[in-house]
């Protein structure tokens, strides 16, 4: 019996240190995300491994992610675009212990859908779209953010 | 108080009636720089008498797409000098590894033939409405913006482009022709503003 709790102890262990992972998508299943009716406020973020500002934010998303269930938070990885091996991803996740959804936006040919995911964004990273399906609105930024920043973003789609 | 609001209404007729424009559209007409360059000169469009036309790029030094573009900007200077079209970078981002030093190093390293001016205070980027680099403009002679957007259709890999943005567009002024794609959008590494 005690050998039994021991190995599943060390099986316990071994997949929270496991490598963390994120699903690819493509662009129809990202508007998915960012359209689909829900009661809460769709925060989606994003950023790349690579870009310096947008490591700098993504623990105001963490929180956020933690401290308000009103609110679901999603962190799209760009990395894509210049590399498709999701293994420097995966590694970030991991180190970071990201506790929020991450995907990565599998997609090719950035001209033909930048515009569809919003039509101010040039491209630049990082990026932040606030939905609130419920009223339609939404609030685009494309620069790093601060401190309350994302709060001020959620307050300006609702009601 | 009447005085004061007759004021107020003038201040808002004005303000309103010359919207001050921060980002140029395809047909515009840019305004000149004046910016110092890697080798200590101060360069302006207006210096190149013989120019048919501008490739304004904004780059950075640390950016992993500027990185991967450097040898594209280097071939697109190459080709297009001689036809009269140079190349012109501008590094407007705040912050480590940006500063006018590390411009000098980065050019010298990689061997930069085109200028690499420093917009410290960042106002012509804002002035041109560039975002993100490499953010590219293709300007006539006459400075009127015709194509505003990415270098080519791949970032990832030189070898694959299937659309040469930049290329065609220059390509189209040196025969007179209408700029086939006058802009695109790419990912990027957002400027970096100061706050």
């Amino acid at each position: 019996m005690r050998t039994l709790s021991l190995i599943t102890l060390l099986l316990v262990t071994y997949i929270s240190a496991k490598a963390q992972k994120a699903d690819q998508i493509n662009l129809k299943e990202l508007q998915q995300v960012i359209s689909k009716p829900s009661d809460k406020v769709q925060v989606i973020n994003f950023w790349a491994t690579w870009c310096a500002p947008c490591v700098k934010e993504i623990p105001l998303f963490e929180k956020l992610n933690q401290m308000n269930k009103e609110v679901e938070v999603t962190l799209v990885s760009m990395d894509y675009d210049l590399d498709p091996n999701p293994e420097k991803v995966y590694r970030f996740m991991t180190r970071k212990n990201l506790q929020s959804k991450v995907v990565i936006l599998a997609e090719r040919n950035p001209n033909d859908w930048i515009e569809k995911i919003d039509k101010n964004w040039s491209g630049a990273l990082p990026a932040t779209l606030v939905i609130n399906t419920q009223n339609g609105k939404r609030k685009f930024i494309q620069k790093e953010l601060h401190e309350g920043d994302l709060e001020k973003m959620i307050e300006d789609v609702e009601n | 108080m009447k005085n004061v609001m007759v004021l107020l209404t003038c201040v808002a007729i004005l303000t309103g009636a010359h919207p001050v424009k921060t980002a140029y559209d395809v047909g515009d007409t840019a305004s000149d720089f004046k910016l110092k360059n890697v080798d200590g000169r101060i360069i302006s469009m207006s210096d190149y008498k013989d120019a048919k036309g501008f490739i304004i790029i904004f780059d950075c030094n640390t950016c992993p797409y500027s990185k991967a573009y450097n040898h594209r900007i280097i071939a697109l200077n190459e080709k297009y000098f001689s036809k009269g079209f140079p190349v012109i970078t501008i590094n407007s981002n705040d912050g480590s590894g940006d500063s006018y030093d590390d411009m000098v190093r980065i050019a010298k390293k990689k061997n930069y033939n085109f200028p690499y001016l420093f917009d410290e205070t960042q106002h012509i980027a804002k002035a041109f409405g560039a975002t993100n680099t490499p953010h590219v403009f293709v300007l006539t002679k006459e400075l009127k913006v015709v194509y505003i957007g990415a270098i080519d259709d791949n970032a990832r890999d030189g070898e694959s482009v299937s659309k040469h943005y930049v290329e065609d567009a220059v390509n189209a002024l040196i025969v007179n022709k209408p700029v086939p794609i006058t802009k695109t959008k790419a990912i990027g590494c957002g400027i970096r503003w100061r706050d």
